[in-house]
């Protein structure tokens, strides 16, 4: 019988653990296919965040490390500084990114490191249960903001790829969903892209994958999806926000 | 390099370690051992592979040093106290995954931001602990500006060897004082390094650099084997050296630039007709115990001679079971002691008070 659908080669058969309906699944396929794709598993290392995604490491088939909370770009830093032929990814949450490792992300960033950066938002900490995220909507309810995220006490969300693309430094910086076909169809692309300036020497390439957390929301997966087409791609909107050889294509 | 040379302790670190290999320092400025980065950044681009980064924070620092040594790489970073307390979190990381790093400590006075004078009030930092969990460091104690270099290719060698962390705890004035070194008998060992995350060329399982088991009964067992490495590290790499010992009654400990104030005074003893001698322990971790334990059969009482509160008398008390009583001759803050003030202390042991 013809095989017709199967796992990307880049993905390991260990089961993964993350919730029914965790967007995870999908956002690790969309990476793994883009290293087959592209043929470099076999110089591929990837680096695991602090969060959901921690044991991320079983599930690459390429070299792996499990970095600190938030210092994933910074280790990739290490690693790309002394192996400039491999090709080094991380794969981060909104906690780890964009909170604890804000300093580590935009400099890593500013200084135009050339790694991959894939950069799930589901505005909330998963592993943790359930709390306010540096990406939490205003008035979104959490564990840690059960009347809702007050901006006047605890500010404001963050929009990681609008800050980034203000600076000199990186490449590409682009926003994409999981939340659809069409979207799922979208981010594959964007992170395919991500890896191909890595390998073309270009620099620091990061894609923001708006993810939903059922769980956590207290959604059905169903639910979460249509959340995140209702609230969170309006307050996060899609779309390139930075790429700085198109930029420079169309200037010419 | 010329036969011998004058430097300063801090450069002499940094050309001991691209002596012995190391062609990668992730680093962020802090005084008193500023020399080492500066000297890294001018030489590290000149060599082939070479790559001097000046990062954000202590923090990313020794996180990038994680991420080279990671790969296999002979890799360093160096820093002063408040710097090393930042860079804990990474050296518990470091440690739990096995792998080898070298990170120096050109200690000032402490605690909180301190000042910048020399002091050595990062003993308990350093051979405690300092970041969470069960893990010990190899941390060596330059005396000169000579073992400043000495130490260094030491300290690679072993880190590489035992998987472990080396560290450099110095001061700032053996990082700042200047002394005619050689670099003649720098010998560099090489270990295979199977584990190393270098990509699998789609020739062997996936490398995992790792430090999270989230089975306690597998998390108690890489701990237990973590410890059996460093009961063997315990039992083959402790360093000392002894002066006047063998007659001594009172015996003086001390190490790095208190050890040579101390010196001094056990010099200034003997010609008084006082029989005092010096240990100076040059590993701190490992503790050379079994030289204590056996000066605690022969002197009658032991002076510690510190540039803290009271840091490494414990680990004498410790290890030679309270036999003998133990005096503190100390000064803090980035003060240091005058081979006077050490003589009194001896003499004061003499007399049986403190």
């Amino acid at each position: 019988m013809a095989i017709v659908f199967q796992k990307p080669h880049a993905l390991t058969d260990a089961p993964l653990h993350y919730c029914p309906g965790c967007p995870h699944g999908i956002i690790h396929r969309l990476v793994a296919e883009a290293i087959d794709a592209l043929g470099i598993e076999g110089r591929t290392i990837g680096i695991a965040p602090v969060g959901c995604a921690v044991m991320a490491y079983d599930y690459f088939s390429c070299d792996m490390m499990e970095a600190a909370h938030g210092r994933a770009p910074a280790t990739a830093t290490g690693i790309k500084r002394c192996r400039p032929d491999n090709i080094v990814f991380t794969y981060q949450g909104d906690g780890d990114l964009a909170s604890i490792g804000m300093a580590e992300t935009v400099h890593a960033a500013a200084r135009n490191e050339n790694i991959t950066v894939i950069f799930v938002n589901n505005a909330i900490y998963g592993m943790t249960g359930g709390q306010m995220a540096p990406t939490s909507l205003p008035g979104q309810v959490t564990q840690t903001s059960p009347y809702g995220r007050d901006v006047t006490h605890c500010g404001w969300p963050i929009r990681i790829c609008e800050l980034l693309a203000t600076l000199e430094g990186p490449e590409y910086v682009a926003r994409v969903a999981v939340n659809n076909v069409k979207n799922v169809k979208a981010a594959g692309k964007a992170i395919q892209k991500a890896f191909q300036n890595q390998i073309d020497k270009k620099g620091f390439s990061l894609v923001e994958v708006i993810s939903a957390c059922p769980t956590n929301w207290g959604m059905t997966p169903q639910k979460a999806l249509e959340w995140v087409e209702s609230d969170m791609i309006p307050y996060y909107p899609l779309g390139v926000y930075k790429d700085r050889t198109a930029a420079k294509e169309a200037a010419e | 390099m010329a036969e011998r040379v004058l430097m300063k302790g801090n450069e002499a670190i940094a050309e001991a370690a691209i002596q012995a290999g190391c062609r990668h320092y992730f680093g962020y400025p802090i005084t008193p051992q500023t020399e080492i980065a500066a000297y890294m950044a001018k030489r590290l681009p000149k060599i082939e592979g070479g790559v001097f980064l000046q990062a954000e924070s202590e923090i990313a620092s020794i996180n990038m040093v994680y991420g080279a040594a990671a790969t296999g790489a002979r890799v360093m970073t160096s820093s002063s106290s408040p710097g090393i307390s930042l860079k804990s979190e990474g050296l518990s990381y470091i440690a739990a995954s096995d792998v080898p790093a070298f990170v120096v400590n050109v200690q000032r006075g402490g605690p909180g931001l301190g000042g910048i004078q020399p002091s050595q009030s990062d003993y308990f930092q350093a051979t405690k602990g300092g970041g969470h969990g069960d893990y010990r460091m190899i941390v060596l104690a330059p005396a000169t500006v000579q073992e400043m270099a000495s130490l260094t290719v030491r300290g690679f060698n072993l880190a590489d060897k035992y998987r472990m962390i080396s560290m450099i705890l110095a001061d700032g004035t053996i990082g700042q004082m200047m002394e005619p070194i050689s670099f003649q008998d720098i010998q560099v060992e090489t270990y295979e390094k199977p584990w190393a995350l270098t990509g699998t060329g789609m020739e062997r399982p996936h490398n995992i650099v790792n430090s999270l088991y989230l089975k306690p009964d597998e998390l108690e067992r890489k701990n237990f084997e973590r410890y059996e490495k460093y009961a063997a590290v315990e039992a083959a790499e402790a360093m000392w050296e002894t002066y006047q010992m063998d007659d001594a009654e009172i015996g003086v400990v001390a190490f790095g630039i208190a050890a040579r104030v101390a010196k001094n005074a056990v010099a200034a003893a003997r010609s008084e007709g006082i029989k005092a001698g010096l240990i100076r322990p040059i590993t701190l971790w490992p503790f050379p115990k079994e030289v204590l334990r056996q000066a605690a059969d022969q002197v009658k009482a032991f002076v510690s001679v510190e540039l803290n509160m009271g840091q490494m008398i414990d680990d004498v008390r410790l290890c030679t079971g309270c036999k003998r009583p133990v005096s503190l001759c100390n000064r803090t803050g980035g003060m240091i002691p005058s081979p006077d003030q050490v003589l009194a202390s001896i003499r004061a042991a003499v007399k049986g008070g403190n």
